[in-house]
């Protein structure tokens, strides 16, 4: 049974339209791929309940969230940037994931050690965002998601701007809480093969439609359309 | 070895003058600022001579002066911000209604509004033959506005100032990256989250500067304390000094005035300079807004709508009694009188050229100023220059034109001189907004173009006009409109010099209330209302298509 369901979702937005249907199991791992404009970010903003969609149903875990505000949703998210308010430490920052005022309870305090220590940043939770480097800002937005105790977790780029290296062991993280903490994730990449090596499946979106979905190794293997063989031609290996 | 000492020497001479030469547009601003200012001053201390400057210290009078001037700047500034803050956060959350542009616009009419008019308007709505006080007497209510008097003075400061600092507040909301209204909503803030954690990180960045910036210009106010206040216990240091100069015929007292607004004034602004610079822009998805959580919530829309309504009303109200008390008065006759024509055609005249002066000044200013941070690396110096263009708020232009004034008195060439030197004190008091509005702009496009115009050889004249000034036509657009609209309605420095009969348009408007002929005055106060939007209006539009 799929844990995420997106059943005919329907989004319009001036000329522009997006059309998509996609399921993703409990615990699974999809990377959603496909040219600048083709709508991933849309897509993920339609499930995390920032755009409303004009026709179709999102469930998760057969519950139909499609009415619920954004803080109601089983649903967390990082972004590319601006992830953490600058005049907060880190500690704050993720200790928001537990308490939108920071009134935190004993058991807050122990949940954010707990994320503090599987995202390694425990040392420096005193330090403000500036303070650190843009790594170390991706973990503790992804320890604050870790905090919020949500099952689905949104990933739109957010490792985007750091370098390969660090990209590597980011994702590698995800893949690790994604285990511990039994996360479903969709995570938007722009380096499928980089993507593929924690993702089950591939998702190939085209000019708001997804045109594309399967196993992440066969998909990158075999494709089958011709867009997406015109869209891997030009992006690295990994 | 002597010859290659002497080429090195002529070689780094030849850089060091190609240093100093390349930087002429703002030496030129600096000493045609200086010559003015310097001159001012010297006129001032010429007067002063060996006078007492013990009376500062001993003077009751001038006690009660500044204690007043610093009370009344005080006030005005904590209700003018703290009311704005409110109204910018309704502003703000409100991002999407019908109207809200057309609102907006209407919140920056006092800005270009001359003071005169103003004043005329707050009195036909709040006076006590008012439209508020009439309709409490209709309800039985027999209490009425003190108009005259520091009540009325806070009351005309809020109308111009509430206004500035909501413009000056609104930027705030718009720098917070869309991805913090996002997350904030991921994580269910309320309002009061929002404001902690969102809005008020922001607005600290923004408090500081609104906050100086209203201060100064309440503490320099003229017009307002002459009409409103002016008595004994309602007197700033600025009507100190146009009453010592104009009714007692007194320059001593006014020179010893005038130094203790310097005083006061380089204090001030000296003190206060570095919130008064611009705030950096930050990048983030501005469409973001949209998501910000608390915007739909009933109670917050029904507060929004009130907050929106009633500014609205505080600052419609008395321009629309303007309107009306202008077309019900006896308008042909005023319209026909040819001094009128005399009169707005002086205020013209005096706009253009302050205005033509500022743009030039602040243009030369901003070009040194780019040089010396792109080229020359010289960030500090870079900050000098552009502090030497806000140099009125450290010296007002009524210190100026005291210092002016004196002199003119010497040589007795006040009526030769008189409209010339109103002109150069009013471009002197637009130059810090010319300045703001061109300089950042121009730097900016400096840092994106300046390799690219050197690898082309593209300099001078060229440059400017190919790249330069597509870049910075619309803010400086908008400064010569406002400048030339500020000009044109000012009647504190054009006051001073009324001892000609040649008189502008905003001091015909005062002799005409100060002489109980409100019927005329009203008529004059439209015309002057008008013909300054018109002047706004056309100089934005005429500048603002120039060669685009």
């Amino acid at each position: 049974m799929a844990f995420l369901i997106l059943d005919r979702l329907t989004f319009t937005t001036g000329d522009w339209g997006l059309c998509a249907s996609l399921r993703v199991g409990r615990g699974e791992c999809a990377a959603l791929i496909g040219a600048s404009g083709a709508g991933k970010s849309t897509l993920l903003s339609l499930i995390a309940g920032f755009e409303t969609p004009d026709s179709g149903a999102i469930l998760v875990d057969n519950q139909d969230i499609g009415s619920l505000a954004p803080a109601q949703r089983p649903v967390t998210m990082m972004f590319q940037e601006h992830n953490l308010f600058a005049h907060l430490s880190l500690y704050d920052n993720i200790a928001l994931g537990c308490h939108p005022g920071l009134n935190l309870a004993p058991a807050d305090h122990e949940t954010i050690n707990q994320a503090l220590e599987a995202t390694q940043l425990g040392d420096i939770s005193r330090r403000r965002p500036a303070g650190v480097s843009g790594g170390e800002r991706q973990r503790a937005a992804l320890a604050r998601c870790l905090c919020q105790k949500r099952p689905l977790l949104l990933l739109d780029e957010p490792f985007a701007n750091l370098d390969p290296r660090l990209r590597q062991q980011m994702h590698a993280l995800v893949d690790e809480l994604r285990q511990t903490h039994a996360l479903t994730v969709i995570v938007v990449s722009h380096l499928p093969h980089e993507a593929a090596r924690i993702a089950d499946q591939m998702v190939f979106m085209h000019e708001g439609q997804i045109t594309e979905q399967g196993s992440a190794s066969i998909t990158l293997a075999d494709p089958q359309s011709q867009e997406l063989r015109d869209y891997l031609q030009f992006t690295p290996s990994g | 070895m002597d010859k290659s000492l002497a080429v090195c020497i002529v070689t780094l001479s030849r850089m060091w003058a190609y240093r100093v030469i390349s930087l002429w547009p703002g030496t030129l601003a600096v000493a045609f600022l200086g010559t003015l200012i310097g001159g001012s001053l010297v006129g001032i201390m010429a007067r002063f001579g060996t006078g007492d400057l013990t009376a500062i210290v001993t003077d009751a009078y001038l006690h009660s002066v500044i204690s007043f001037t610093l009370w009344q700047a005080t006030l005005s500034t904590l209700i003018s911000v703290g009311l704005a803050l409110p109204i910018a956060r309704a502003y703000a959350r409100q991002s999407h209604f019908v109207g809200r542009r057309a609102l907006i616009t209407l919140m920056g009419l006092p800005m270009v509004m001359p003071v005169i008019v103003a004043v005329l308007g707050i009195v036909a709505i709040y006076g006590h033959n008012g439209v508020i006080t009439q309709l409490m007497r209709a309800a039985g209510f027999t209490w009425s506005f003190g108009i005259y008097g520091l009540g009325g003075i806070l009351l005309a400061h809020v109308f111009f100032n509430l206004p500035l600092a909501v413009r000056l507040l609104l930027p705030a909301w718009e720098q917070v990256p869309g991805e913090s209204w996002r997350l904030a909503s991921t994580l269910g803030m309320s309002s009061t989250q929002l404001f902690r954690f969102i809005e008020w990180p922001a607005l600290s960045a923004f408090l500081p500067g609104a906050l100086v910036i209203v201060f100064l210009l309440c503490f320099t106010s003229f017009a307002v304390v002459l009409t409103l206040g002016g008595g004994p216990g309602a007197t700033t240091v600025e009507v100190a000094i146009y009453q010592a100069l104009r009714f007692d015929f007194d320059p001593g007292r006014a020179t010893l005035l005038a130094l203790t607004q310097l005083a006061l004034c380089a204090t001030i602004a000296l003190t206060m300079s570095r919130w008064l610079r611009s705030q950096p822009l930050t990048q983030g998805l501005q469409k973001g807004l949209r998501n910000r959580p608390d915007r739909n919530a009933l109670l917050n829309r029904a507060v929004d709508v009130l907050l929106i309504t009633l500014s609205a009303l505080f600052i419609g109200l008395p321009i629309a009694a303007v309107v009306v008390a202008g077309l019900e008065g006896p308008l042909l006759r005023v319209i026909l009188d040819s001094a009128l024509w005399s009169a707005t055609a002086r205020s013209l005249g005096i706009a253009l050229i302050a205005t033509l002066t500022a743009s030039v000044l602040a243009l030369g200013l901003a070009m040194t100023a780019r040089r010396l941070v792109l080229v020359q690396r010289r960030p500090g110096a870079t900050d000098l220059v552009l502090l030497a263009g806000s140099v009125s708020l450290a010296v007002p232009p009524m210190v100026i034109g005291t210092g002016l004034f004196l002199w003119a008195l010497i040589t007795g060439t006040t009526e030769v001189v008189t409209l010339f030197l109103i002109a150069l004190i009013n471009a002197l008091m637009v130059l810090p907004y010319a300045l703001r509005s061109i300089a950042p702009v121009l730097i900016d496009s400096g840092r994106r173009h300046h390799k690219l115009c050197e690898q082309l050889g593209l300099q001078g004249w060229q440059r400017f006009r190919r790249i330069d000034w597509p870049a910075i036509r619309k803010p400086t657009a908008f400064a010569v409109a406002l400048g030339s609209a500020l000009s044109f309605g000012d009647m504190g420095v054009a006051a001073l010099f009324d001892t000609s009969g040649a008189i502008t348009l905003p001091v015909m408007l005062y002799h005409r209330m100060s002489a109980y002929r409100f019927d005329e005055a009203a008529v004059t106060a439209l015309v002057l209302v008008v013909m300054s939007m018109i002047l706004f209006w056309a100089l934005d539009r005429i500048v603002g298509r120039w060669l685009s």
